[in-house]
């Protein structure tokens, strides 16, 4: 069993705005396994950066963890001071956004950026962080490293940049690497080759990596393991392997069929019918019960836990519990309940 | 900034701060009303800290038997009626003048400034406390607010430099606010916080950079309103008080003279005008030389 090194419990994150309170993440629960990757998949707007904010507590003002747990190698990070929690960002958690033309400021020279964590955390002198700014460039795979220390943002092309934003968020060496989204504003080419650098450098620095993504062929390149997320919450969590071959929650099976696969004879592309709903009017019970082809009364009224199969999985769905009312041919378990949707 | 990134020739060593500021100082060389303005001001300034220096006479040496004397070679600017020579008074009075404009707006560049940051980089309910509270100040029209402060504070000197700095303290939140709310939405300041600096780095170093044009701009406004404000509270007696050769305290004494003495009245109030103007203009050019985009 691999030691757990963030623990998520039953967050719930809400904003409050005109229109009433939006609860964005509403029970998220995953863990992330020390040296390994967890992806965070799901629709726009189901809350995965929010529960990334939430974790790192860097929420809009209108916005407030309202519950849950974040255990961090045992510690709730909630019930952290804020000076503490500044002294663990970019230092024990590092978290990297999608948009990399963006996230640097255009008047610091790359090298001043990289210097300004490393002095921060490291207490670091100007010089000694310069020179590591260099190495951390050479890590990240910039050629001539010693002449890009020296240059302004403009100077470098979008791949570069979202180097140089992997090259700052790894200069303290942290345990945990939060990527939102890293490769959504690249290339197709670029992209591959960021992901095979956060690999690689995760395997040499032996952190973890919490990757958020929309893409489920990303995920079955990268992660170990993966938490599907829908409408705020977590419906399925599974090691990689159990999702694609096996998936248990009807939200998570029509993921899959709505995605090219080469390895497999596909009739067609199958989407998922409906919208997702507003997070100010939830549907009462499964959050998915509106799009769900197998959905009974059970599943309108009442909102399942988040069962685990003993295995280590877990489902969000009445399918996987003793209660389920629905047809008998979907009692056993695993695959052959929700091929049926 | 980032226009400059998609220039089509693009020189090979170029930094992004020092190439804005080339480009303010062009645009500002070009605008013929800036440069008047500006130079006036230098000029006023250099009065102010030399002149006191290289005239010779006391500005407040009376000489009873010379008062109310027209502009003359001996005494270029007239005298006043205790026989003062009126020039070595501007002279003086220039520096006090400065002295007002340039302090009070200090003030309250400071406090605006802070006020605004914080209302703009925090947001919520910080913001809306800040903001309402400038409001009520901005709600008070034109010198209303500072004659009622100093009426609180008591007329003097130093009262009216605190009054016109809190005066001045709504206009600064105000543009400030706006500009880091802005900068506030940018990205590389999200992961500025995601990577551990604290709050007051963020201020300092990724914000207010970005919002001192329009600090720049909104100071130089302000040192016109804040002259003119003060030569209005010392012509009504609740700023300095006589002898002091401020200009709108001697506008104020000659106003007894008007009659005969016209000189009394028209040279303070005309140099209070040029000095207002001068700063107005020189502001506005700014403002353009700044911000290229409003002139397109
Ligand atoms: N500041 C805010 N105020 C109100 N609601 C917000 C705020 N920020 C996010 N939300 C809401 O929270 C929900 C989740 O947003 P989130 O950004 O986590 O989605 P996401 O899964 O990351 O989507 P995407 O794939 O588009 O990045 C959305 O419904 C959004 O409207
Ligand atoms: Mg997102």
């Amino acid at each position: 069993m691999v030691e757990t090194i963030l623990d998520v419990r039953d967050l719930r994150t809400s904003f409050y705005t005109d229109e009433g309170e939006v609860k964005a993440v509403d029970g998220v629960s995953f863990s992330v396994p020390k040296g390994k990757t967890i992806g965070i998949v799901g629709e726009s707007g189901s809350g995965k950066s929010i529960t990334s904010l939430s974790i790192l507590r860097l929420l809009a003002s209108n916005g407030k963890v309202v519950g849950g747990e974040v255990r961090f190698k045992g510690d709730n990070l909630l019930a952290y001071s804020e000076k503490k929690m500044r002294s663990l960002r970019g230092n024990k958690i590092s978290m990297i956004f999608q948009e990399p033309m963006t996230s640097l400021n255009p008047v610091f020279t790359v090298g001043q950026q990289i210097s300004e964590t490393l002095i921060e955390h490291q207490g670091m002198s100007k010089k000694a962080a310069m020179a590591k700014s260099v190495d951390l460039l050479k890590l990240v795979g910039i050629p001539s490293p010693d002449k890009r220390v020296k240059q302004y943002p403009y100077e470098l092309s979008g791949g570069m940049r979202q180097r140089v934003m992997i090259a700052i968020a790894l200069a303290c060496n942290p345990e945990i690497l939060i990527a939102d989204e890293p490769t959504t504003a690249l290339d197709v080419t670029i992209q591959a080759q960021i992901l095979g650098l956060i690999r690689d450098l995760q395997q040499r620095m032996g952190m973890s990596v919490v990757l958020i993504t929309h893409d489920l062929g990303v995920v079955a390149e990268t992660c170990d393991y993966v938490a599907v997320m829908y409408a705020g919450q977590v419906v399925e969590y599974s090691d990689v392997r159990t999702l694609f071959r096996k998936p248990k929650h009807p939200y998570t099976v029509g993921l899959l069929k709505s995605l090219p696969r080469p390895d497999e004879d596909q009739e067609k592309l199958i989407p998922i019918h409906g919208t997702v709903p507003s997070p100010l009017h939830m549907p009462v019970g499964c959050r998915f019960n509106p799009r769900c082809p197998a959905a009974t009364d059970l599943c309108r009224e009442k909102l399942p836990d988040l069962f685990d199969d003993g295995e280590g999985n877990q489902v969000r769905c009445w399918i996987y519990n003793e209660q389920w009312p629905g047809e008998k041919e979907v009692d056993v378990f695993g695959e052959e309940r929700t091929a049926r949707c | 900034m980032t226009q400059h990134a998609a220039g089509a020739a693009v020189p090979k060593r170029y930094n992004p701060r020092l190439e804005m500021y080339k480009g303010i100082w062009r645009r500002l060389r070009k605008n013929k009303s800036a440069v008047i303005g500006g130079g006036i001001v230098i000029f006023f300034i250099l009065l102010a800290i030399f002149g006191p220096m290289l005239t010779p006479i006391d500005p407040n040496a009376t000489d009873i038997t010379n008062k109310n004397q027209p502009p003359s070679a001996d005494h270029w600017f007239g005298t006043d009626n205790y026989g003062r020579d009126m020039f070595t008074r501007i002279i003086h009075g220039a520096k006090l003048t400065l002295i007002v404009g340039f302090l009070s707006v200090m003030i309250g560049g400071v406090v605006g400034v802070i006020f605004g940051i914080v209302a703009g980089y925090y947001g919520g309910w910080v913001d809306t406390i800040i903001m309402r509270i400038m409001d009520v100040l901005l709600a008070f029209p034109g010198i209303l607010l500072a004659l009622a402060i100093v009426s609180v504070l008591g007329g003097s000197l130093t009262n009216m430099i605190i009054a016109i700095g809190i005066f001045s303290v709504p206009a600064f939140a105000r543009i400030v606010r706006g500009s880091a709310l802005s900068v506030r939405k940018l990205e590389y300041i999200d992961a500025m916080k995601a990577l551990g600096a604290s709050d007051l780095r963020i201020i300092f170093k990724h914000i207010l950079p970005n919002v001192t044009s329009p600090i720049i701009v909104q100071a130089t406004l302000r040192i016109a309103t804040a002259v003119l404000t003060a030569s209005g509270l010392s012509f009504l007696g609740l700023g300095a008080q006589p002898p002091a050769p401020e200009w709108g305290a001697m506008l104020s004494a000659g106003r007894t003279f008007m009659h005969d003495s016209p000189h009394m009245v028209l040279i303070p109030g005309i140099m209070i005008v040029i000095v207002v103007l001068a700063f107005n203009i020189f502001g506005d050019g700014l403002r353009d030389a700044l911000d290229p985009k409003m002139n397109k």
